[in-house]
């Protein structure tokens, strides 16, 4: 199969998978009772109304966890070729895929002393 | 002419062109039909899915689970898709609507992707990605997406915090998975799906990628919220966490996804590490590759299930801890290790030729890299015990320094 059919096999693929789940939902549409009242639509809490805004100020430690996340994963993304051709590379890819894992290591020991590993 | 027009993408177009369709057209809907078969497929399987589950789950608490409606309650599911369609939709008030009605479009969506790329035999896939690994890696973190997208705009708290957990769970555990799948993916020299499978055709990975295949496996079970990482949903915490604003065949399609997820999380698992559609006679008659790669992967399903049926929940530090400061050193050492015995056994002159199927070129690296891994393995376990005892002596060291001034009370 050529290339350009690969890929218009995933793009098919991926008009249809928005419709599929979609279909359900477009027959509960059809088929559903609508009777809307505010109390119905209140936001869910347990048993008293809900209080302030919900859309505030998070916790820095998700966003921590999200920078150390991009690190790896931008380095993870690098090694996959590494890894790939790894049957027919000789020792030196070794050493060299060696080398990249440290940096990739210093990264995480370093999040790991600064406490940012830590769910405070 | 009937032989040849088994596979569904490849022979279709030019059995069309030749009874007389423009080979355009015929292009076109060979790779619909395709899609259609790859698509519609687990949409039907989870209808079973959540069937078995429910089963195994009520064995496990010692009940009898659903067994009125049809044989062994086997319809039940289709009552209840039935019963989630006729159910008023509720859109809470001050919810952002576009995304709050895309999200578990999109949730769906992303689980129902990663099937192109699934082989179920040597000719039966929907397509043979040379990226495939990636591809099934980059499509699994639209799920994240989604699941943030809900939490994120049904304007509730407790769906919020599912969706802050969300971001800190699944996207931490992708990269001990990442890491896990990199041996494979080393062993066998190739991103593709299929490439995968047929280097397993001499020796499955599970064998000198011991250590991987148990990272990916805990690693897959967060991913898919399973217990006992199920945060992102607890119900004693969070009430329901992201999907909690949710209601009728929105929250069917959620609920839906979840169980698809886990299943093609551990069909994944069968393909990389259990060899796929791989076993006696299968390349001969390619459709016991489906009933090979549905056992495979019911092996390491079913404990899964009984694994969230249970064992109790984590607490999020554990879970952070446990992720960041033991997986990850693991898989990292693990992807050392592998890399350094492949070029050992490479000088040494244990490696199998590339392609090669048979089963004894494979075993000299495969046993050697099986002990590296059990290396790894012993010493994990040693340090851990270390740890262990630490923690036992100071926690006794405290209660006897607590128990003095009783005695001395006596």
């Amino acid at each position: 199969m050529s290339v350009v059919n690969e890929w218009a096999f995933i793009g098919v693929f991926m008009a249809l998978a928005w419709v599929l789940p979609a279909a359900p939902l477009a027959i509960s549409w059809i088929f559903r009772p609508r009777r809307p009242n505010a109390i119905k639509m209140q936001t869910y809490e347990c048993g008293v109304e809900t209080v302030g805004d919900t859309w505030v100020q998070f916790k820095v430690q998700y966003y921590i966890y999200g920078l150390v996340f991009l690190v790896f994963d931008v380095e993870l993304i690098f090694l996959f070729p590494w890894a790939m051709a790894y049957n027919q590379l000789d020792f030196f890819a070794f050493a060299a895929g060696l080398l990249f894992i440290f940096l990739l290591t210093d990264a995480l020991i370093y999040a790991w002393k600064k406490n940012a590993l830590e769910w405070a | 002419m009937e032989q040849q027009c088994i596979n569904v993408i490849e022979t279709m177009a030019p059995c069309l062109t030749s009874s007389g369709v423009d080979p355009g057209l015929a292009q076109f809907i060979s790779i619909f039909i395709g899609v259609i078969l790859v698509a519609i497929f687990p949409l039907v399987l989870v209808i079973i899915l959540i069937w078995l589950e429910r089963k195994i789950a009520a064995r496990v608490q010692d009940r009898i689970g659903p067994n009125r409606v049809g044989p062994f309650g086997l319809f039940q599911n289709i009552a209840d898709a039935v019963k989630l369609i006729i159910k008023e939709d509720i859109t809470p008030a001050g919810a952002d609507r576009l995304i709050y009605n895309l999200a578990p479009i999109i949730a769906t969506l992303s689980t129902t992707l990663m099937w192109a790329v699934i082989p179920f035999s040597p000719v039966h896939i929907g397509v043979d990605l040379s990226i495939g690994v990636l591809y099934f890696t980059a499509i699994g973190s639209i799920g994240t997406l989604a699941i943030m997208m809900a939490g994120w705009s049904s304007n509730n708290k407790y769906a919020l915090l599912g969706a802050f957990r969300v971001v800190a769970q699944l996207v931490s555990y992708e990269i001990p998975m990442v890491l896990a799948l990199l041996v494979p993916v080393m062993i066998a020299g190739t991103l593709s799906m299929q490439g995968i499978v047929v280097a397993q055709l001499g020796m499955w990975f599970i064998v000198p990628a011991f250590l991987s295949a148990v990272i990916f496996y805990i690693s897959n079970l967060a991913e898919t919220g399973r217990a006992p990482f199920d945060l992102i949903e607890a119900e004693s915490e969070l009430v329901a966490g992201y999907n909690i604003e949710y209601s009728g065949m929105k929250f069917g399609l959620f609920m839906a996804n979840e169980f698809m997820h886990a299943f093609t999380a551990n069909l994944l698992f069968a393909v990389i590490f259990l060899g796929g559609w791989s076993g006696p006679g299968a390349t001969q008659l390619p459709v016991l590759g489906f009933v090979y790669l549905f056992i495979k992967t019911l092996i390491v399903y079913i404990p899964s299930l009984i694994l969230r049926a249970t064992v109790p929940r984590v607490r999020i530090d554990q879970m952070m801890s446990f992720n960041w400061k033991f997986l990850v050193p693991v898989a990292i050492v693990n992807v050392i290790m592998v890399a350094f015995l492949i070029q050992v056994t490479k000088a040494v002159g244990l490696a199998p030729a590339p392609g090669e199927t048979d089963f004894l070129a494979h075993l000299p690296q495969s046993v050697i890299l099986l002990l590296g891994n059990l290396v790894v393995i012993a010493g994990i376990l040693t340090y851990l015990r270390g740890i262990g005892r630490k923690a036992r002596l100071e926690s006794t060291v405290v209660a006897k320094a607590h128990d003095v001034p009783q005695v001395a009370a006596h």
